[in-house]
């Protein structure tokens, strides 16, 4: 496979393209950045009904847990970045290069979120199952805190999921030289949606792991 | 290269100053700066990782109307909750009562 020596035929120029395809992309973002909005917006309101809750519940999580794994996901957003400009540049070799790096990094994210589950789990921290870990008076409200974190945490996940297996498939389309200097649209909007899954676990930081912290 | 490694350095110091802010209790502020330096890092990412710095228009109005309509829902249910008709406590009403019957759980 070798990269395109035209756009597709309803498109003037690879410029053209490019910017079609960027554009659809935040389209797709935008509601994606509702879809995430209107759990948050729940999460929002509930913590406004109890906000002592929201403290105790907070501090279930591992405060150091959550800050490595923000660390580990930044730093996939740095290789995805040097990942889109080794495409701009038409260096195949570094595209594949970055990207595995991306995905491994990925991968070590998913890992940590796995080894926290786990936690709650062997805690009997899980609503639904066996919330007996936690029994203060106000366990229900905590119960409550612990649904959305479960909630925003594994909507996230299958984000970091799916977009595991798309850059995938874009490093073996880079490893076949599919990309070129002017034909790399895939790579940056595989990198848009990367970053912005970087940016919904950003905001899902403070409002999970840092809301009782300081008590 | 170097130019993306100083974004990602910004990115990690903020990180380190919300988790360190974490653990000063700074009242009624606390939620406001974490909130604060999430926004911080996200614009970050945005402008510079995710190049809305160097986007055509289209691209930045993209992105400001899903910010538009996240705070339209916002404004809508904060707006409902802020202004619920809470009726006059009738007698016998005491707190316990109130928030029984607030509490969708019990």
């Amino acid at each position: 496979m070798s990269s395109n020596v035209y756009p597709a035929a309803h498109f003037r120029s690879f410029d053209q393209q490019h910017e079609a395809s960027e554009l659809g992309m935040w389209g797709f973002l935008c509601t994606e950045i509702l879809f995430f909005g209107g759990v948050l917006c729940g999460y929002t309101m509930y913590r406004l009904l109890y906000p002592q809750a929201w403290v105790h519940g907070s501090e279930l999580n591992s405060l150091w847990l959550g800050a490595a794994m923000t660390v580990v996901l930044l730093a996939s957003s740095l290789t995805m970045a040097l990942a889109v400009r080794a495409a701009q540049l038409g260096q195949s070799k570094a595209i594949v290069v970055f990207l595995a790096a991306t995905i491994a990094l990925g991968v070590v994210f998913l890992a940590l979120k796995g080894f926290e589950y786990y936690g709650h789990w062997v805690h009997h921290l899980v609503p639904g199952f066996n919330f007996s870990g936690y029994q203060a008076p106000d366990h229900p409200q905590v119960a409550l805190f612990v649904v959305f974190y479960f909630f925003l945490t594994l909507l996230h996940a299958v984000h970091m999921i799916i977009g595991v297996g798309v850059l995938s498939v874009i490093a073996i389309l880079a490893h076949r030289n599919r990309f070129s200097a002017i034909d790399h649209g895939p790579v940056e909007i595989a990198g848009l949606y990367w970053h912005f899954v970087d940016i919904v676990w950003l905001f899902l930081f403070p409002l999970l792991y840092l809301v009782g912290a300081h008590q | 290269m170097r130019f993306y490694a100083g974004i990602f350095g910004a990115l990690l110091v903020l990180t380190a100053l919300t988790t360190g802010v974490a653990e000063i209790d700074l009242g009624a502020l606390n939620s406001p700066v974490a909130m604060l330096i999430a926004a911080a890092k996200a614009t970050l990412v945005a402008l510079f990782f995710m190049h809305l710095r160097w986007s055509g228009y289209r691209m930045r109005f993209a992105a400001a109307a899903g910010l538009l309509w996240l705070s339209l829902m916002f404004a809508f249910v904060l707006g409902d909750m802020a202004t619920r008709n809470i009726p006059a406590q009738p007698a016998g009403w005491n707190e316990a009562a109130a928030s029984a019957a607030r509490s969708p759980l019990k």
